[in-house]
């Protein structure tokens, strides 16, 4: 049963959602798209989470942290793992790409549905100074979600947030 | 009934084999390579985790994933033979990758379709990280066939070596076909079309000749393996042996 207290539903998600990624400070669980929706049952705020990739391993920190806001919201808290459909980098609201790209980090080329050929290669825009003479150094950066690439016309190394 | 054990087979694949690339972190040919392969390595213990705990909770028992992961002997795991290999060679741990992301690739976008709920959300992330895998490793196929005499000469030599564990992938056992006839996982043997493809296309970058099958080794759903498996559960179990039941 599903019982939306005065505000209750509302305040919890607002809780939720300004919970910050733990390896990308710059956006939130929410502007990621992985906090998918919070229900107040019974005055249990229960919150549905879902991994980036399957390894990730900030998945348990981020669980935890969420867990943390709701209770610090005054909830009982309880998370939820949720596996299906899986996350794709689409589910990046624009709010969260701008933060990416202000941040240094070039978000994902949308979108996840066009790249699918074996070897098909994308143009990445520099975060800085917009050029998209890139060029890609590494298939793996600092994270699992990211890659590492160069700036051809402003010398500039950025990582750039994989499209999946 | 037996589909938890046929979920338990996948799950063993991708820990083994997860384990092994690990193996070579801090010791790549080169940071971005060291980089690269525990990231590939976490997609496919994440995958191996969720897979245990389902497999877990089908059985019925307790057993978590961890209780499946380190307190199983090496007769007890059904990891087929080829992800097992010892990395030896940068060439032979790369073809390793491709072979099985090959394989993997085309499983899991049948599996989207599976009638098990978990399989099809393990599906839907996993099939594309192995495309991922299948471009990283199939690159390096071809930068180190189509590369210097020594590089091209490695490579041949991992082609001779693992040739002999690809069949096994195709086979599947008791319990995996009972799992395929419920619609939980595919069926193995269709998938040699497009694994065929795709080692076709890239043997051809690469200048490598796929030799012809002669003695395939078996025997990993069986639980009989090569003598490699048991050193490395050695070194991936001993921790959680010698403190039973440690928590930090």
């Amino acid at each position: 049963m599903t019982v939306c207290l005065q505000g209750g539903a509302d305040a919890a998600w607002e809780a939720a959602a300004a919970v910050p990624d733990p390896e990308v400070p710059c956006v939130t669980v929410a502007d990621l798209g992985i906090l998918r929706w919070v229900r107040v049952e019974d005055g249990v705020a229960v919150a549905g989470v879902t991994p980036t990739y399957s390894g990730c391993p900030a998945v348990l920190a981020i669980e935890l942290a969420v867990e943390a806001a709701l209770r610090d919201a005054g909830f009982e808290a309880r998370i939820e793992r949720v596996l299906s459909p899986p996350w794709t980098t689409d589910w990046i609201t624009e709010e969260g790409r701008e933060k990416l790209r202000v941040y240094g980090i070039a978000p994902p080329v949308k979108s996840s549905g066009s790249i699918r050929s074996l070897f098909g290669e994308v143009t990445v825009a520099c975060p800085k100074c917009g050029s998209s003479d890139t060029e890609k150094l590494s298939e793996f950066g600092s994270t699992a979600c990211k890659a590492h690439y160069r700036c051809r016309a402003c010398a500039e190394p950025f990582d750039y947030f994989k499209c999946i | 009934m037996a589909v938890w054990e046929a979920l338990l087979e996948l799950a063993d694949d991708h820990l083994v084999l997860g384990h092994r690339i690990s193996e070579w972190c801090g010791h790549a040919p080169m940071l971005e390579e060291d980089l690269a392969m525990p990231n590939m390595g976490l997609d496919l213990i994440g995958t191996a985790r969720t897979l245990y705990d389902h497999a877990g909770k089908l059985e019925g028992k307790g057993r978590s994933e961890d209780d499946l992961a380190y307190l199983r002997d090496e007769r007890e795991y059904r990891n087929c033979l080829l992800v097992e290999r010892p990395n030896e060679d940068f060439a032979l741990t790369m073809l390793r990758q491709f072979y099985f992301a090959a394989f993997m690739r085309p499983y899991w976008l049948a599996a989207l379709k599976s009638t098990d709920e978990t399989v099809r959300g393990v599906a839907g992330k996993a099939e594309k990280e192995m495309a991922y895998h299948i471009r990283h490793a199939g690159e390096w196929v071809i930068r180190l066939g189509d590369g210097t005499e020594e590089s091209a000469a490695r490579m041949r030599d991992a082609v001779e070596a693992l040739h002999i564990y690809v069949d096994e992938l195709f086979d599947s056992s008791d319990v995996a076909r009972e799992a395929e006839a419920h619609g939980i996982l595919p069926v193995r043997a269709d998938l040699r079309d497009a694994w065929d493809r795709t080692v076709a296309e890239v043997f051809a970058e690469a200048f490598l000749d796929q030799p012809k099958a002669a003695y395939p080794q078996r025997g990993g759903r069986e639980g009989i393996h090569n003598e490699a498996l048991g050193h490395l559960l050695a070194e991936m179990q001993v921790v959680h042996r010698a403190h039973p039941g440690a928590r930090w």
